[in-house]
C-alpha cells in the first residue's frame, strides 16, 4: 500500500507556502504580504516583485508587523504574515493574542522554519512550542501542511477562510508526494494509509515518516492507519474517533514538543470519548541543538524507526 | 462574531440634541459619565480618562469625519479611531455614546458581565465604534499604521486617529511603529499623545523618563504639535494643523500637555487615581464640581 505514495523529489514546504502565496495573490486583489526582513528565507519574493504596491516591508520588528497586519485586515485587506515560526508566535504573544486572536482579524500568520530540522542554526531558532502556543488561542485556526504541494494549497485555502490563521511550515527539503491539485479542506483530516491494527496520527513532513513506519510495520505483519491531521485546530474529532474505534490503538508524530503538540490534542480526546493506548513521537521537554536535520530527527526519536517503535508499545498495551 | 450597526433604539433625538451643546457643555458630561461609570462599576480608570476628555470631544465632536449611524468595522469611506491606551475606555465609551453610536443608557453596563462595554474594549460583542482590542499597551499605533496604509492602497483621503499614552510610549513596540509610519510616509496617520505626566506607580519623570518627547518623535521623522490638551480652540487647531500636512509625507504626532483627573480637584495632577474608583462621597464631591449638562445616562 505503501508504494502508492511516491516521492516526486524532495521540495522545501516554504518554497509551497511563496507558490501558493502568489497564486492566491493573483486571485485576491485584496491579499497584502508582509515580512520583517526575511523575504528570501520566507520564499515571499516573487509576491513582492509582482505585487510591489501589495507587499509591506516591515523591518526586523515583529510585534509593529502583526499590529500593522491587524489594522489591514480590520480595514478589509487580507494579510499574509511571514516570518520565523519563533518570531511570529513567542515573540509577538501578546501582539497575536490581542488584536488578532481576540480581535478576530482576518490576519494570516505564516510560519517557517519551525521545528528541529531547522538544523544548523540550533535552539534559540528551533521553536517547537508554537503549535501549542497558537492552538490554545480562541479562534485561531492552526494549520501544519506535510510537503510542498499541500503547503502550497493550504496557503490558497486560507484566503477563502474568513478569519486568523496560523499556518506552520518549514525550511528543509522533505519529500514531495501529495497530488499537485489538490483541494485543501481546511479542518478534515485525510486518511493515507487503511489499517486495522494502529492508528498513526502525524502532522508535518513527518506524515512521510508515518507512511515509511507504515511500510515497516507491514513487512512485521503489523497493519497501521495513517491519517494526516494537517488542520491541528478545528481538529477533525471525528475522524480520529472513528479511526481509533476500529484500531484501538494509537500514535502521534509531530515535530514539536510533547507538551501543547497534535499529541496533547488527541490524547485529550481519547481521554474524554474513547481512551486507548496512545503513544507520543515528539520531543520531550528539551530544546533542540545545532546538526545536520536527518541525524537530529534520529537524535530527537522523530523518524521512522521510532514511530515503529512507538507503534508496537501502543498495539502491546491494548 | 456580530459586526452589528446601530442599536435601534438609539434615538435620533438624542443626536439633535447633542448640536445645541457646546463642545465645554459636552467636555463636562463626558466627565461626569466618567466618573459616574468607574463609581458604578466600581473600577476602572478615572485619571487618564478625564485627561484626554477635552481631546476626544474635540476630536468625536468637532474635527473628525465619522457617521455613527453608519459606522462599519472596516471604516471605509471614513476617518477612523484607534483607542490604542485602552483602559481609557470610560471616555472612549462616552464620547461614543454621546455622539450616537449606542444609547447613553448602554454606559451603566460598563465592566458588567455580558456588557459590550468590557473593562477594555473589545469587538467580540460587536460594540460599535470600537475596531480592534486594547489594553495590554502599545499595539493600538501599528493598527493605525495598517488602517492607514489600505486607505492610501485604496485611494481615500480619510484619516487615521490614535490615541496613545504617554507612559505607554515606554513601550517598545511605540517606536517600531514609529520608524514604520515615517518610513512609509503616513501623512494621514495622526497620532495623539495624552502627555499627562503619570503612570500608575508614579510620575513619568521617577518611573521611567521621557525625556524630550518632542526631539523623540521629530528624530523619528514625525510632524510634532504640542497642544494644551484642556483648551479647547487650541486642541481643534492642533488637529486642523495636522489635517492640514495630508501631503507632507510625514505622520503627525500631537503632544497634548494635559493633567491627569483634570477638573476634579482631588484627582487631579496625582497618579493616585489612575485606576481606582471613587467611592460615594467622592463620587458626590466629583459631580459637585463637573456641571450636568446634557444629562446623566
Amino acid at each position: 500500500m505503501r508504494e502508492k505514495f511516491e516521492n516526486t523529489g524532495n521540495k522545501d514546504t516554504r518554497s509551497g507556502f511563496g507558490a501558493g502565496l502568489l497564486e492566491a495573490g493573483r486571485k485576491n486583489p485584496e491579499i497584502v504580504a508582509l515580512c520583517a526582513d526575511l523575504t528570501g528565507s520566507l520564499k515571499m519574493d516573487a509576491f513582492a516583485a509582482e505585487f510591489p504596491q501589495r507587499f509591506i516591508q516591515c523591518g526586523i520588528a515583529e510585534a509593529n508587523m502583526i499590529g500593522t497586519a491587524a489594522g489591514l485586515a480590520v480595514t478589509g485587506k487580507v494579510p499574509y504574515v511571514g516570518s520565523f515560526a519563533g518570531f511570529v508566535t513567542g515573540r509577538v504573544y501578546d501582539q497575536v493574542r490581542q488584536t488578532v486572536a481576540y480581535s478576530d482579524t482576518n490576519v494570516k500568520i505564516c510560519a517557517s522554519h519551525a521545528g528541529i530540522t531547522l538544523g544548523e542554526d540550533g535552539a534559540t531558532h528551533q521553536i517547537m512550542e508554537d503549535i501549542g502556543l497558537m492552538r490554545m488561542l480562541p479562534n485561531l485556526t492552526v494549520i501544519n501542511p506535510c510537503d510542498y504541494n499541500q503547503t502550497k494549497a493550504a496557503a490558497i485555502a486560507i484566503a477563502d477562510l474568513h478569519g486568523p490563521v496560523y499556518l506552520r511550515f518549514g525550511r528543509p527539503s522533505v519529500p514531495n508526494f501529495t497530488p499537485a491539485d489538490q483541494k485543501f479542506e481546511i479542518g478534515k483530516a485525510v486518511k493515507l494509509i487503511e489499517g486495522s491494527d494502529v492508528t498513526i496520527f502525524a502532522t508535518g513532513h513527518l506524515v512521510w515518516e508515518a507512511i515509511t513506519a507504515a511500510g515497516l510495520l507491514e513487512k512485521e505483519g503489523i497493519s497501521a492507519e495513517v491519517i494526516n491531521i494537517h488542520t491541528i485546530k478545528p481538529l477533525d474529532t471525528k475522524a480520529v474517533i472513528e479511526s481509533v474505534a476500529r484500531t484501538g490503538a494509537a500514535v502521534t508524530a509531530e515535530e514539536h514538543l510533547i507538551a501543547g503538540g497534535m499529541g496533547e490534542l488527541i490524547s485529550g480526546l481519547l481521554a474524554r470519548e474513547l481512551p486507548s493506548p496512545l503513544e507520543f513521537v515528539a520531543v520531550d521537554d528539551l530544546f533542540g541543538q545545532s546538526g545536520d536535520p536527518a541525524e537530529l530527527m534520529k537524535l530527537y526519536k522523530l523518524d521512522a524507526q521510532h514511530i515503529v517503535l512507538a507503534a508496537k508499545k501502543a498495539i502491546s498495551r491494548k | 462574531m456580530r459586526q452589528n450597526g446601530l442599536s435601534l433604539s438609539i434615538s435620533i433625538k438624542q443626536i439633535i440634541m447633542i448640536n445645541n451643546y457646546s463642545l465645554s457643555d459636552i467636555s463636562s458630561q463626558v466627565r461626569r459619565d466618567i466618573v459616574r461609570m468607574v463609581n458604578m462599576a466600581a473600577s476602572g480608570h478615572p485619571g487618564g480618562s478625564l485627561s484626554s476628555t477635552d481631546i476626544l470631544t474635540v476630536l468625536f465632536f468637532s474635527e473628525m469625519n465619522h457617521d455613527p449611524k453608519e459606522w462599519r468595522r472596516d471604516g471605509k469611506g471614513k476617518d477612523m479611531f484607534f483607542l490604542s491606551a485602552g483602559h481609557l475606555s470610560p471616555v472612549f465609551y462616552s464620547v461614543l455614546a454621546r455622539s450616537g453610536y449606542f444609547p447613553v443608557s448602554e454606559l451603566a453596563s460598563f465592566r458588567k458581565q455580558g456588557s459590550r462595554l468590557q473593562g477594555h474594549p473589545s469587538v467580540e460583542r460587536g460594540l460599535p465604534g470600537v475596531h480592534v482590542a486594547s489594553g495590554s499597551l502599545g499595539q493600538g499605533l501599528s493598527v493605525a499604521c495598517g488602517a492607514a496604509i489600505t486607505k492610501r492602497l485604496s485611494g481615500e483621503e480619510n484619516f487615521v486617529y490614535v490615541l496613545c499614552g504617554d507612559g505607554e510610549s515606554e513601550e517598545g513596540q511605540i517606536w517600531e511603529a514609529a520608524m514604520f509610519a515615517a518610513h512609509n510616509k503616513l501623512s494621514r496617520l495622526i497620532a495623539i499623545t495624552d502627555w499627562n505626566g503619570q503612570q500608575i506607580d508614579g510620575p513619568t519623570d521617577s518611573v521611567m523618563s521621557l525625556g524630550d518627547l518632542e526631539a523623540k518623535w521629530k528624530a523619528f521623522g514625525w510632524e510634532v504639535i504640542v497642544a494644551d490638551g484642556h483648551d479647547l480652540d487650541a486642541i481643534s487647531a492642533a488637529y486642523k494643523q495636522a489635517k492640514a500636512g495630508s501631503q507632507n509625507g510625514k505622520p503627525k504626532m500631537i503632544l497634548m500637555k494635559t493633567h491627569m483627573g483634570m477638573n476634579v480637584d482631588f484627582m487631579q495632577g496625582t497618579h493616585h487615581w489612575h485606576g481606582k474608583a471613587p467611592n460615594a462621597d467622592q463620587t458626590a464631591n466629583a459631580l459637585s464640581q463637573l456641571k450636568e449638562t446634557i444629562g446623566d445616562f
